[in-house]
């Protein structure tokens, strides 16, 4: 089996994330860059496909020449390769374009399944597998917490407000997982020895077939007008529990008419 | 005035209270139609609408449009743009209807934006991101605009619409059948409100110590009629179950009034809940960041808090 793990490099939460002034894009040089959490299970949940079923994992990357960190521990923890889509043509897309450039990108490497963490941290859209599978034109399976796959044949548990949908489909597929579908392993030391020999392809926008008036800031199908700093909340009342903290904590209830 | 279609959100007929919220905005905005998706309408459902400004409602009640994953609904909306050419597309920012949003996006090649808090003059969108760090104001600027809305932001207002009703065919195409919904599984969830959704929510984290003692947060959400939440801390700890982690890989929610007991506050848990409205933090520990938030803190040991809490509010309805 084909797979492709498609992985986001994001800044680091725990640091101060800021969009840059001149073209309110993110500002990927401010904070550190990490892989996105949810995408570190998609690429567990490939590995393990890959363990059952036989085939290859391939890691696919969009992002500025710093994204090459996140491809390198894909690849240490044990994906067989990686395309790393770059281009300064890409700068700035939003998701309409970002879903269209990695689409061109995945016809062009070709799969049976892909797979995707079900949100990146920093946009937090959510849309992007859902647009994959809208432009690719192949089944959607996302926000699975379960995937198992016989032949040609792939049911996901979906996650829902009230449980969970069984979902079925034939492969080619997008799958999207949600933190819990297992626990990512950690790149052993031998894994990242050998990640440095691993081939990591880097395609342009010309090389992908992307048509470059489709994808970049000015090409977007929405704009950020502007931004500022949330303004700090004012201080709280912060009392200490003398044996009455749950009677002051009513009070205040009270006073704001919630009881 | 242009049409703003409002994609119903609904749970075995009744009608969610983020749609009524929707409607409310989209009278701001153009003459909001209500879009009902699925098995369950009824006339109940069609008053309740009216009520708060549906001038039309699209009915698309067939089963078919709901057994298959995102894509049929993605694809009615897109026939309904087609036809009415609407102002702007309104859905819930919940997990599925921002899919629908998306899909919807590349169908009608139009922009969406996401997790809005608000939406302003020219359909500029209040968003907050980076954790509740930075509000940005956005705005589509291609195609119709598609914009997902969180729920609890929009104040509900009633205002009578006409509430005409339309029956839309749906011949929903094999391209949307690709991925069938063979079984709905329900977990048991009591009688709480849904978390995203809630106006009320009280999570608790690593300061609850134990599965057991989650049932004095729950005793507090159930005297407020409140949704439960817990910190990534109790959720990896299995105390709680996951779906209910509140934060940067859980659920976002926006409530009137959020209730953290035991938690200390850190960027991924802020991230899903800095938007609450009011806030009130309960922990021991009082250097922990969550009291930066409060509107109302107590440093103290919630074992002795909350149930005090709890007891007074069940004394005071």
């Amino acid at each position: 089996m084909n797979i492709v793990v498609c992985v986001k490099q994001v800044p680091d939460t725990a640091t101060e994330r800021k969009l840059r002034s001149d073209d309110k894009t993110l500002d990927r040089d401010a904070a550190d860059g990490v892989v996105n959490e949810l995408d570190e299970y998609a690429v567990e949940e490939a590995l393990r496909l890959k363990e059952a079923h036989g085939g290859e994992v391939t890691v696919l990357t969009m992002g500025p020449d710093k994204a090459s960190e996140t491809i390198r521990k894909a690849l240490a923890m044990g994906a067989d390769k990686a395309v790393h889509l770059v281009d300064d043509a890409l700068h700035g897309s939003d998701a309409l374009g970002t879903s269209y450039a990695l689409a061109q990108a995945l016809k062009k490497i070709g799969f049976d399944l892909v797979v995707l963490g079900s949100e990146s941290t920093d946009a937090r859209t959510g849309v992007l597998a859902a647009m994959l599978a809208e432009r690719l034109g192949v089944p959607q399976l996302t926000f699975a917490n379960k995937v198992e796959v016989a032949g040609s044949s792939i049911a996901i548990q979906r996650v829902t407000d009230y449980g969970y949908d069984k979902v079925e489909a034939s492969l080619p597929a997008v799958v999207s997982v949600v933190e819990k579908i297992n626990e990512p392993r950690y790149p052993s030391f031998k894994g990242i020895m050998a990640a440095k020999k691993k081939p990591v392809e880097k395609l342009g926008v010309a090389d992908a077939e992307i048509d470059a008036a489709q994808v970049g800031l000015a090409n977007s199908w929405s704009e950020v007008a502007d931004f500022a700093a949330a303004p700090p909340r004012a201080a709280g009342t912060i009392v200490k529990d003398e044996g009455d903290g749950g009677v002051k904590a009513a009070d205040f209830l009270a006073s704001k008419k919630f009881v | 005035m242009s049409e703003v279609l409002v994609l119903v959100e609904h749970v075995e007929g009744q009608v969610k209270k983020v749609t009524l919220e929707l409607l409310t905005l989209a009278r701001r905005l153009g003459e909001p139609s209500a879009v009902w998706t699925g098995p369950g309408y009824s006339a109940e459902a069609k008053a309740k609408l009216a009520e708060y400004g549906a001038e039309k409602i699209y009915v698309a009640d067939s089963a078919d449009i709901v057994d298959y994953v995102v894509a049929p609904k993605a694809e009615l909306l897109a026939q309904l743009v087609s036809s009415a050419s609407p102002a702007a597309v309104l859905v819930a920012a919940t997990a599925e209807a921002k899919e629908i949003a998306g899909r919807l996006a590349i169908k009608i090649d139009s922009g969406v934006l996401t997790d809005a808090v608000g939406i302003g003059e020219g359909l500029v969108a209040d968003q907050s991101i980076f954790g509740g760090g930075v509000n940005v104001r956005s705005r589509v600027t291609k195609g119709t605009p598609i914009i997902a809305v969180r729920p609890n932001a929009t104040p509900v207002e009633a205002a009578a619409g006409a509430g005409a009703e339309e029956q839309v065919s749906v011949a929903v195409s094999d391209a949307a059948k690709a991925a069938k919904v063979v079984d709905r599984v329900k977990e048991e969830k009591g009688a709480r409100p849904e978390l995203t959704e809630a106006a009320i929510v009280v999570s608790g984290g690593r300061g609850v110590g134990s599965a057991e003692n989650f049932s004095i947060i729950e005793k507090l959400a159930d005297s407020l009629g409140a949704a439960v939440g817990a910190s990534r801390a109790a959720t990896d700890a299995g105390w709680y179950p996951h779906q209910f982690q509140v934060g940067q890989t859980g659920k976002t929610v926006s409530p009137q009034l959020y209730i953290a007991a035991g938690i200390s506050g850190a960027i991924q848990h802020r991230a899903g809940m800095q938007t609450a409205k009011t806030i009130i933090a309960i922990n021991k520990d009082p250097e922990a960041p969550i009291f930066e938030l409060a509107d109302f803190g107590v440093v103290g040991d919630l074992n002795q808090v909350v149930p005090q809490l709890t007891d007074e509010v069940v004394k005071r309805k």
